[in-house]
């Protein structure tokens, strides 16, 4: 196959029929860049939504009331619906053997916190231990808030690396200092960070027990949280978790007096359920985005046959001649399919590398919402390349073939 | 060679040929015999519709022929596929044509070197080969150039060296000289002549008398039949030009 003779004549004939070539490798190069590109902003998409659902435990089911919207068993709405830790003991006994992780939450949205002269406003939230798992914290100094905490209403906190980085001084040690919240004096036992980042990592958590307390909160908790246990495949997962909601959710609109159609007062918010609901989305786009990618590479494919034909037609004379000058058919096939294979697949790799290039310079800096680090696999690229080079091929046989077999005196008449 | 031994180049016997379009029938050639012996200068006369380039086709195995037998060198032309005709016109044939048919994108040189190209010879021997007959019909230094930087007459002559260049048994010449006006025609009827001289066979269909003259015998085809068939006191191009 590999004869530098015929390579030679290939490029003399590609160098001096400059238009013709750039028009094909144009149509190529363009369908496969726009083909990677929105690979690469389908893959964007993903990771951003991934990232969104990052910042929490992805199986996170979490509980959290307002205000009953209609009238119940003689009840106005209006009421203010509170859950207390009773509610939330008697759901983790309930569903001991279901539950991975549990926490209630009782919440100050704006805490002054001050250290020194530093100072800041933060979510402040009572919580269990579990809630650094609820929450997919991890921590970078110290430790979380323990048990033993919870149980002697200890004052300490593990705060959060904003507020870290607020109050503190670039490399100070946080544990073991003093921070005042309100007035009260708490010792800093650890700091957290969050996958979701500054808004997640601005909060300060202390043990439930002690928030209740200090902020005379008696049994009321504003917040519950939970995860299931892990299950063998995604559908289980998501059917378990559905039930779950859907039980303690009327399980605590009937211990509240709570209409069963009221979505105000008690809401269940099951993160496996939205994500599902995004992922499932995200196929979609996913899908959209490969058959507008598939489309338009038909559409290149179908430019390069085009262009293919035109070649044939305009060349009939040419190959006329060749061949009264004895080319031989297969030769003359040979001679356009190299040509077309030559530049489909050198148009179709510099598409591949300048679509690439464009994602891996720009992709690290787009900082939009739901789209991050668009990318592409390298090898689905590779091979979408290869795909056209063999349509290209195909497309151009036909033509050649035609070609080779018209009668030379038929191809010497042509003008 | 030997005394009377008569060497054949083309020998052909009840040729016949007709085309169809449609539903008429055209009968175009209509039992040719006729030979050619080596070293011999041909013009086959006519007017429009006498058949004659349809002969020069078919003796160029760009056509084939209906009914008759054909050979060429001793070698039977017959059955030929497609890639046999391909092979046997590289070896056996050079062909110049009245409107030139250079490859419009190729130099002067790469057009001359292009048979060679097709027999599977070496880029650099093709090159010094092409530049042989280039010098031959006096273009050596318009080698590099393309066809329409050329004039009529440069045109042909590349073409004359293109034919030439795979050294073949037979020259047949399609009009060579209908698109030049008389003057240039004359110059490449004298490279033609000089080439004839070294003794290659060559065949020429024109309709004009003066470049019939310059052969050294004269087919007339008419209606598909050869009527007349004479030998002629061959017009020496050089003398042409100077009258």
């Amino acid at each position: 196959m590999f004869n530098i003779e015929r390579w030679q004549e290939i490029f003399e004939t590609i160098s001096k029929n400059k238009l013709r070539t750039f028009l094909t490798g144009l149509s190529v190069a363009s369908g496969i860049f726009i083909l990677v590109i929105l690979l690469g902003f389908g893959q964007g998409m993903q990771n951003g939504i991934a990232k969104e659902f990052e910042q929490d435990a992805t199986n996170r089911i979490s509980v959290w009331t307002g205000v009953t919207t209609v009238e119940h068993k003689g009840l106005n709405p209006g009421r203010f619906i509170e859950l207390t830790n009773e509610d939330y003991d008697f759901l983790i006994k309930k569903y001991e053997d279901d539950l991975e992780f549990k926490s209630s939450i009782y919440r100050i949205w704006s805490g002054i916190a001050t250290y020194k002269t530093e100072s800041g406003s933060y979510r402040v939230e009572g919580v269990y231990p579990d809630y650094q798992f609820i929450e997919n914290a991890t921590l970078s100094h110290g430790r979380f808030i323990n048990y033993t905490d919870q149980d002697n209403y200890e004052k300490v906190i593990t705060i959060g690396h904003k507020v870290y980085k607020d109050l503190f001084e670039k490399g100070e040690d946080p544990v073991g200092k003093q921070i005042q919240i309100s007035g009260i004096n708490f010792k800093v036992i650890g700091v957290y960070t969050d996958p979701g980042g500054e808004r997640e990592e601005s909060r300060i958590f202390l043990p439930l027990s002690t928030a209740q307390r200090v902020f005379n909160a008696g049994n009321k908790v504003r917040n519950l949280g939970f995860t299931l246990q892990r299950k063998a495949t995604f559908q289980e997962a998501l059917q378990q978790s559905i039930q779950f909601s859907a039980e303690i959710e009327s399980f605590l609109k009937e211990r509240h007096i709570v209409a069963p159609e009221d979505t105000g007062a008690i809401n269940v918010f099951n993160t496996l359920e939205e994500a599902k609901r995004f992922y499932d989305l995200m196929a979609m786009i996913k899908l959209f985005f490969w058959v507008v990618g598939i489309c338009t590479i038909i559409a290149g494919v179908v430019g390069v046959s085009n262009i293919m034909l035109i070649i044939v037609k305009e060349r009939t004379k040419e190959i006329g001649v060749r061949k009264a000058i004895g080319a031989q058919p297969w030769s003359i096939i040979g001679m356009i399919l190299h040509e077309a294979i030559f530049i489909t697949a050198f148009a179709g790799f510099l598409g591949l590398i300048v679509s690439m290039g464009l994602l891996e310079l720009v992709g690290p800096n787009i900082e939009i919402d739901y789209i991050v680090n668009p990318s592409v696999n390298f090898n689905v690229a590779l091979t979408t390349v290869f795909v056209l080079i063999l349509a290209g091929t195909l497309a151009g046989f036909f033509p050649a073939w035609r070609a080779a077999r018209i009668k030379p005196i038929e191809a010497l008449r042509e003008e | 060679m030997y005394g009377n031994v008569y060497t054949a180049m083309i020998e052909i016997k009840g040729l016949h040929k007709s085309y169809h379009m449609g539903s008429n029938s055209l009968h175009v050639l209509k039992g040719i015999d006729f030979n050619v012996a080596e070293g011999e200068m041909v013009a086959i006369m006519g007017s429009s519709g006498s058949g004659k380039s349809t002969l020069l086709n078919i003796l160029g195995m760009l056509d084939e022929a209906d009914e008759g037998t054909y050979s060429l060198d001793a070698t039977p032309i017959k059955n030929l596929n497609e890639k046999i005709a391909a092979r046997y016109r590289n070896k056996f044939l050079g062909f110049v044509f009245q409107s030139f048919n250079l490859i419009s994108y190729k130099s002067a040189i790469d057009n001359v070197a292009m048979p060679l190209y097709y027999q599977g010879m070496k880029r650099a021997e093709r090159m010094e080969r092409a530049m042989s007959y280039l010098k031959k019909v006096g273009l050596a230094d318009w080698a590099s150039h393309l066809p329409n930087e050329l004039s009529g007459g440069q045109k042909q002559r590349v073409a004359i060296a293109r034919a030439l260049a795979s050294e073949p048994k037979v020259l047949l010449a399609d009009e060579p000289t209908g698109a030049l006006d008389s003057t240039t025609s004359y110059e490449v009827m004298e490279i033609i002549q000089a080439i004839n001289d070294e003794g290659k066979t060559i065949l020429i269909v024109t309709h004009e008398d003066d470049i019939a003259h310059m052969c050294k015998r004269i087919v007339h085809l008419k209606d598909g039949l050869i009527i007349d068939d004479t030998k002629v006191n061959q017009v020496r191009a050089k003398q042409a030009t100077n009258v």
